[in-house]
């Protein structure tokens, strides 16, 4: 195991307070990004720094007012640096319910005013129709409409598909479920985002979602997501939870996050890296996504015949559930033969629940 | 994840063996795809590949390969995986000198076995030949004693399995084969005492679990690059195999080494004097473990405690993974396989008209898909490794404060400025002032690389005699 880094000189006395304002009681020790953390600091303070350059800062205290200002900058910085947004522009914020949309959907508004992005924000929430899942995070989501005053939009798979996950379950099974979940996710979010007319969409998923993401397309062997998982605005995270969905308990998925979990008590930065090396892969272009054409069924955005969600309705419409999963199967199975898998097609299939790719 | 047939999108090992398998191996590909047993060569099993024999098992289980080869087929399987990656990459010549990185361990053993074998083939060939055109390469090997770096003095336990490597590679002849015991700490400058101490100062300034080991797999590459060059080798053989090819590939992400992934992965490393090759690529590490199990092939344990590292874990990650599906370091080894190389990741070509025109054809046939830029690239000192050039740093102090230490450490790669260096000014310097020659002399002759890769680009529009083929 490693060795701790020497503790760090102090500008002021005992280290008693707030490392930032020195005013304060710390009320914070040890958040897991200090890395960050430490290198925003860097950033402001230059020269009165207590800071040196090691990531294993154990005896960096923050108190909860300079948290708040450091997580906010930080976030404003990555806005700015990346120019995600532009004025007056209509963004939807994807909102599970969850503590990162929650956070999200706050910081954003908060943001908007503060720096005055001239952003119109919305929320989005998508209810897979989940008993005792989806139903309290929804009741979580209608509050910070009422909270932050941001107009909500809930859609609905039974609305857009005529299922519910509860009954697609109920006629599938546990096995290929999730891929039914992200591929009409993916949609219902797209399709939401359409009827509310916005230009972007802004999702809480983290630092250590995106690791979880490119660690196991590695794994899985699929290299032309890696691409796509960059393209979305993406916010760093301080405390490690998630809430799985009940319907997936899933050993795979399980080795990777237990082993990140590994990985980050012996390396906190490994996070980051993960995702520095994700940006870094050097994919030839020619593994970029398809054509895009038409859905002939429902007019959605597809590089076949009929998109992902219209095959596996239609096979549920029809009570044959392996439509659509699988290799050469279904109706687009003639152009199925030579996915590669580099095709948007294929790469959703194989995707799981909690995916980045929804 | 349970298999289940046709629902399976995770490439199960039925369809990752038919991937694994070179084309000489074809029939073992064929036949895999009709077997669909999962049995463990119960009764009416046969080899299925020779159709004739008994499958062996091992005794617990051997995972993916139990029960479905006979001993024969299953060495000359694995052989051929060996073989493929040596022709189809022109790894070895018979005007070269090749020298095999041996460690003691299973996968350096069996390189050792198959570059002996195919050695003592192209002698026997050689013998009867009438003309003796073809001459038979030759073989050295090198054992890099990391004792000094492990243990607090001499060892009994190491004594011992020094002479057994001795009398290991005593029995490979003929053609016999000379054997480098080198003691890392060699690489340093001095007589042997300044090295060991240099060795230990340098080694303590890292305070990095992880760091301290992947620094000490640098050094042991720029050992064994001093052993060929001080020899006269032109190739330097490691038996690095698919799955810890995987754990390499998982430990660059985790490092933030994306870019210079695909650098390391390859069959063929170029960037070095003696270019480093990878006959083992394809072998699982499960298959090499059972060809030595199977041949009775002795391997060495060094008495070195394990560290616990990143390395480490991620291991034990991939074994996990392995278990829960063996095609996994396959799956691993292949999706990086999708990045792109770099120009080093192939032999240089040969003008040299000594070298016959068949081998210098079989060069440029080889198709490797290679990042066409003339561009050189710059090196990280530290770890070799190629560096991003929009991200290679400015220096942005004052002329005057850049001392040699500051130099080297500003333009080391991210990771290794990380995990490696020092972050103390201080501690930096001292660091630096102990670091082996070789390793200090790279940072300034930088660009020696880029003019030979330069060169290697235009290669094709030089007029040149011996490149008019009759």
């Amino acid at each position: 195991m490693e060795e701790t880094a020497a503790k760090p000189r102090r500008s002021g006395g005992g280290g008693r307070q707030c490392c930032i304002c020195h005013e304060r009681r710390p009320a914070l020790k040890r958040p897991k990004t200090l890395e960050q953390i430490a290198t925003f600091l860097l950033r402001l303070h230059e020269k009165s720094c207590c800071i040196n350059r090691s990531t294993e800062m154990l005896a960096l205290k923050i108190c909860r007012e300079c948290f708040y200002a450091v997580f906010e900058e930080e976030i404003h910085q990555v806005i700015v640096e990346n120019q995600l947004f532009k004025p007056g522009e209509r963004i939807g914020i994807g909102a599970s319910g969850g503590k990162d949309s929650t956070v999200l959907a706050y910081v954003l508004s908060e943001l908007n005013k503060r720096h005055n992005y001239g952003l119109d924000l919305f929320l989005l929430s998508v209810d897979e129709g989940i008993t005792g899942y989806r139903d309290d995070s929804l009741e979580t989501v209608k509050r910070n409409e009422v909270q932050y005053g941001l107009p909500l939009k809930i859609v609905s798979y039974k609305d857009l598909y005529g299922w519910t996950m509860d009954e697609i379950v109920k006629m599938i099974g546990l096995k290929n479920n999730c891929t039914f979940c992200g591929v009409f996710r993916r949609q219902a979010l797209d399709r939401g985002a359409a009827l509310l007319k916005v230009d972007k969409l802004a999702t809480g998923h983290n630092a250590d979602d995106i690791a979880e993401t490119v660690l196991l397309n590695i794994l899985r062997g699929d290299i032309a997501s890696l691409n796509h998982v960059f393209t979305y605005a993406y916010f760093k995270k301080l405390d490690y939870f998630s809430t799985e969905c009940i319907y997936s308990p899933n050993a795979y998925r399980g080795f990777a996050r237990e082993f990140i979990k590994d990985l980050e008590r012996i390396r906190p930065r490994a996070i980051l890296d993960i995702i520095k090396s994700g940006e870094d892969f050097r994919i030839a272009t020619s593994t970029k996504m398809p054509e895009q054409g038409t859905c002939e069924r429902c007019g959605y955005i597809s590089s076949q015949k009929w998109c992902k969600a219209c095959v596996l309705l239609e096979g549920l419409n029809r009570g044959m559930p392996k439509l659509g999963i699988g290799r050469s199967r279904g109706l687009n199975s003639n152009q199925m033969k030579t996915d590669k898998p580099t095709s948007r097609t294929k790469s959703i299939e194989s995707k799981q629940c909690g995916s980045l790719d929804f | 994840m349970a298999c289940n047939g046709s629902a399976c999108q995770s490439g199960c090992y039925k369809k990752g063996d038919e991937l694994a398998a070179p084309e000489e191996g074809g029939a073992a590909a064929a036949s895999n795809s009709n077997s669909n047993s999962s049995s463990n060569g119960s009764g009416n099993n046969l080899c299925v590949k020779c159709k004739v024999k008994e499958p062996f098992t091992v005794a617990g289980g051997g995972g993916g390969e139990d029960g479905r080869f006979c001993a024969e087929c299953f060495r000359s399987n694995l052989f051929g995986k060996f073989r493929h990656a040596v022709t189809s990459n022109a790894m070895i010549g018979p005007t070269d000198n090749v020298l095999v990185a041996f460690s003691g361990g299973p996968a350096s053993r069996v390189a050792l076995q198959f570059v002996h074998e195919l050695q003592y083939k192209a002698q026997k060939n050689f013998d009867a030949s009438r003309d003796r055109s073809l001459p038979v390469f030759g073989v050295g090997v090198a054992f890099v004693d990391e004792s000094a770096a492990h243990l607090p003095s001499s060892d009994k336990a190491m004594d011992q399995a020094i002479e057994d490597v001795k009398s290991l590679v005593l029995e490979l002849s003929p053609p016999a084969k000379e054997l480098h015991h080198f003691p890392i700490e060699s690489i340093c400058s001095g007589d042997s005492s300044d090295q060991r101490e240099k060795l230990k100062e340098v080694l303590n300034a890292v305070t990095d679990a992880t760091g301290k080991e992947d620094f000490l797999v640098h050094l042991r590459m720029l050992a064994l690059q001093k052993i060929a060059s001080e020899n006269g080798y032109t190739r330097v053989v490691l038996g690095s195999c698919t799955s810890r090819i995987a754990c390499h590939v998982i430990s660059a992400t985790v490092k933030g080494r994306g870019y210079s992934l695909p650098a390391d992965i390859q069959y063929v490393d170029a960037r070095w004097e003696a270019p480093v090759v990878l006959p083992l690529h394809d072998c699982l590490a499960q298959e090499l473990n059972m060809l030595c199990h199977l041949d009775g092939l002795k391997t060495i344990e060094l008495p070195y405690e394990p560290q616990s590292t990143i390395n480490s874990l991620i291991s034990s990650f991939v074994a996990l993974l392995q278990e829960e599906n063996p095609s996994r370091e396959s799956t691993i080894v292949r999706t990086a396989g999708k990045l792109t190389p770099f120009a080093f990741n192939r032999i240089p070509e040969i003008n040299d008209t000594n070298v016959p025109l068949a081998t210098r054809r079989r060069q440029k046939r080889s198709s490797l898909k290679l990042n066409g830029s003339i561009s050189s690239e710059s090196f990280c000192p530290m770890c070799y490794s190629p560096l991003i050039q929009s991200k290679v740093q400015a220096l942005d102090t004052p002329e005057a404060s850049k001392t040699n230490s500051y130099i080297f450490g500003s333009s080391c790669c991210s990771s290794c400025r990380f995990q490696i260096l020092p972050q103390d000014p201080l501690c930096m310097e001292h660091f630096y002032s102990h670091l082996p020659p070789p390793l200090v002399a790279r940072a300034s002759s930088g660009n020696a690389h880029d003019i030979r890769s330069l060169r290697e680009h235009i290669q094709d529009y030089l007029l040149l005699d011996s490149d008019n083929e009759q």
